[in-house]
């Protein structure tokens, strides 16, 4: 592996997956006793290893949005992990630059029994705000996710859609000059979602680069100008997002 | 074509360990805060239980050790307040050692889909444990002075000594089993075990020279190398010490003995064995830290 990577996409890289592997274990058995009885009975008992992805390498320039198309398990959000560092690559390198936040299933960090107050100021220090930040940025998130009136109730009580509007919020609201987005825009209704998207776009705008995993193509095709096709675990196409919709769904299952 | 420049990058997920935890200061204080404050959510007493659960625990051992086996009677003075210096300590580093095992896991949510540096979660712990140990230190300071405690400058330093090597400690031990525990829940078993032991592998119950008159001078060596043992014999220096004469074998043979042999030695292995534990702990971690996504 040579130290330096060609620059392939027209701006300069905010992210590099350079010939990226990510294996992982599927275990056989779960206890020593497990194996044990597995082995008297001539069974396999060490763990078999599973590629998740397999050489994949893109390049995604600051300030594009790409959106990352796959049936399911083919390997997509693993690729976002890997770039948000929740996993490490087993071969292969992930560089970012700048300042990285996912949007992947927001509200991981909610806890039910904190109210909507406590838990806007622990997620956004989450993803990396300082108090100062989160102060002024208060009003705007609980103007944007329209929960005004119930922001000191527990979240517990909150309805699904709240609690979904109120995380997004905060996640939309955090600087930040990569963002990752991982099937979130699911959240909330018809008029939400619209207003979610917009919202996306003017990150865009602003220069923010976006990598988007997700099933919906019609929202797909709204917010990113390219797409990138993982099929069983390899790069299948990388170029228009049209053309990318278009093997998605010509390409048998 | 042009190639890029690649020391203007980063590489995701690779932090400096509990080094980063620093410029993270804000978000700990909101996880120890979370924790505080959710531990007692929708219990009627509350924080009541930071007080009840020790003090039975602490009549059962007075009732067991004290009454019937004997050592408020003969051995030693002023024994409640021995028995409660000890016991709070031992306390302590049970629940910061408990909490930390299981912190990585607990906090499954987060460490799988986002990343932070994941010592911040077995080091709140740790602080949270901390917190809880504040009432029952309250309660051991109105104890002491009850039995008329007047405490120096030496003895404060002691007890804050003390703390911290059951902190240092508990967290080194601590990031090695919410690594290890990621991938082999054994390991929060194990932990178990360990804090059983805890309270009898340190001179809670009973003395040190007991440990010397039954089972030797080498065991005693060995005994006193636990961090544990030289954190609850420096509390009881600085709360039971103030409030009983020194031993003499005619006029007062419940007094205090003094320190086990090279205490001054034990205080140092102390605190070389928890700094040493925190980088082995610590080395542990990040080596688990790389898959602790997928194990989870």
């Amino acid at each position: 592996m040579s130290d330096t990577i060609t620059q392939t996409s027209e701006t300069r890289p905010a992210i590099i997956v350079d010939h990226v592997t990510k294996t992982f274990l599927k275990r056989n058995s779960h206890s020593l006793k497990e194996a044990f009885v597995g082995w008297t009975k001539g069974k396999k008992v060490r763990a078999d290893t599973f590629r998740a992805l397999d050489d994949v390498s893109f390049q995604i320039g600051e300030g594009e949005s790409v959106a990352v198309l796959g049936f399911n398990g083919s390997g997509k959000s693993t690729t976002l992990k890997l770039v948000s560092g929740v996993m490490e690559p087993d071969g292969g390198r992930v560089f970012t630059r700048g300042r990285v936040a996912g949007l992947i299933e927001v509200g991981a960090g909610f806890h039910p029994e904190l109210s909507g107050r406590e838990n806007v100021y622990l997620n956004a220090a989450i993803l990396g705000m300082s108090k100062e930040q989160i102060d002024a940025r208060f009003d705007d998130i609980v103007a944007f996710s329209e929960i005004e009136d119930f922001i000191d109730q527990e979240v517990k009580h909150y309805s699904s859609g709240m609690f979904m509007r109120l995380a997004f919020s905060v996640a939309i609201h955090v600087d930040l000059d990569v963002l990752l987005v991982d099937e979130v825009l699911a959240v909330g209704d018809e008029a939400f979602r619209k207003k979610c998207t917009e919202k996306l776009k003017e990150l865009t705008q602003r220069g923010v680069t976006m990598l988007v995993v997700s099933h919906s193509m019609g929202m797909v095709k709204d917010l990113c100008p390219r797409g990138i096709v993982i099929h069983e675990h390899k790069v299948l196409f990388d170029g228009p997002i049209d053309r990318a919709v278009e093997i998605i769904r010509t390409t048998p299952h | 074509m042009t190639t890029i420049d690649l020391s203007e990058y980063d590489v995701p997920g690779r932090g400096r360990g509990i080094l980063d935890v620093f410029h993270w200061r804000y978000l700990l204080r909101l996880l120890v805060r979370k924790g505080t404050a959710t531990r007692y959510r929708n219990s009627t007493l509350g924080w009541t239980w930071s007080y009840v659960k020790p003090l039975i625990q602490f009549f059962i051992y007075y009732a067991v050790m004290g009454l019937i086996f004997g050592m408020a009677r003969g051995g030693v003075a002023n024994f409640p307040l021995y028995l409660f210096a000890g016991f709070i300590t031992v306390q302590f580093f049970n629940e910061a050692f408990g909490n930390a095992t299981g912190s990585i896991v607990g906090n499954k949510a987060l460490v799988k889909k986002i990343y932070l540096p994941r010592e911040l979660f077995p080091l709140a712990a740790i602080i949270n444990a901390f917190v809880h140990f504040l009432p029952q230190l309250a309660i051991l300071i109105v104890v002491a002075l009850l039995y008329g405690w007047r405490p120096g400058l030496l003895h404060i330093g002691a007890a804050l000594l003390g703390l911290v090597i059951i902190g240092l400690f508990a967290l080194g031990i601590g990031l090695l089993f919410a690594g290890l525990n990621v991938r082999f829940r054994d390991a929060e078993n194990f932990a178990e075990v360990i804090r059983q032991l805890a309270t009898w592998a340190s001179p809670v119950l009973y003395t040190w020279q007991l440990i010397q008159q039954h089972m030797g001078d080498l065991v005693l060596y060995i005994y006193m190398c636990n961090p544990i043992t030289v954190a609850v014999e420096l509390m009881h220096y600085a709360f039971w010490t103030p409030t009983v004469e020194p031993f003499d074998a005619d006029t007062n043979p419940d007094g205090w003995v003094g320190f086990a042999p090279h205490f001054d030695i034990y205080i140092l292995v102390a605190i070389v064995v928890g700094a040493l534990f925190v980088l082995i702990g610590q080395a542990t971690f990040r080596r688990f830290e790389r898959t602790f996504a997928q194990d989870l």
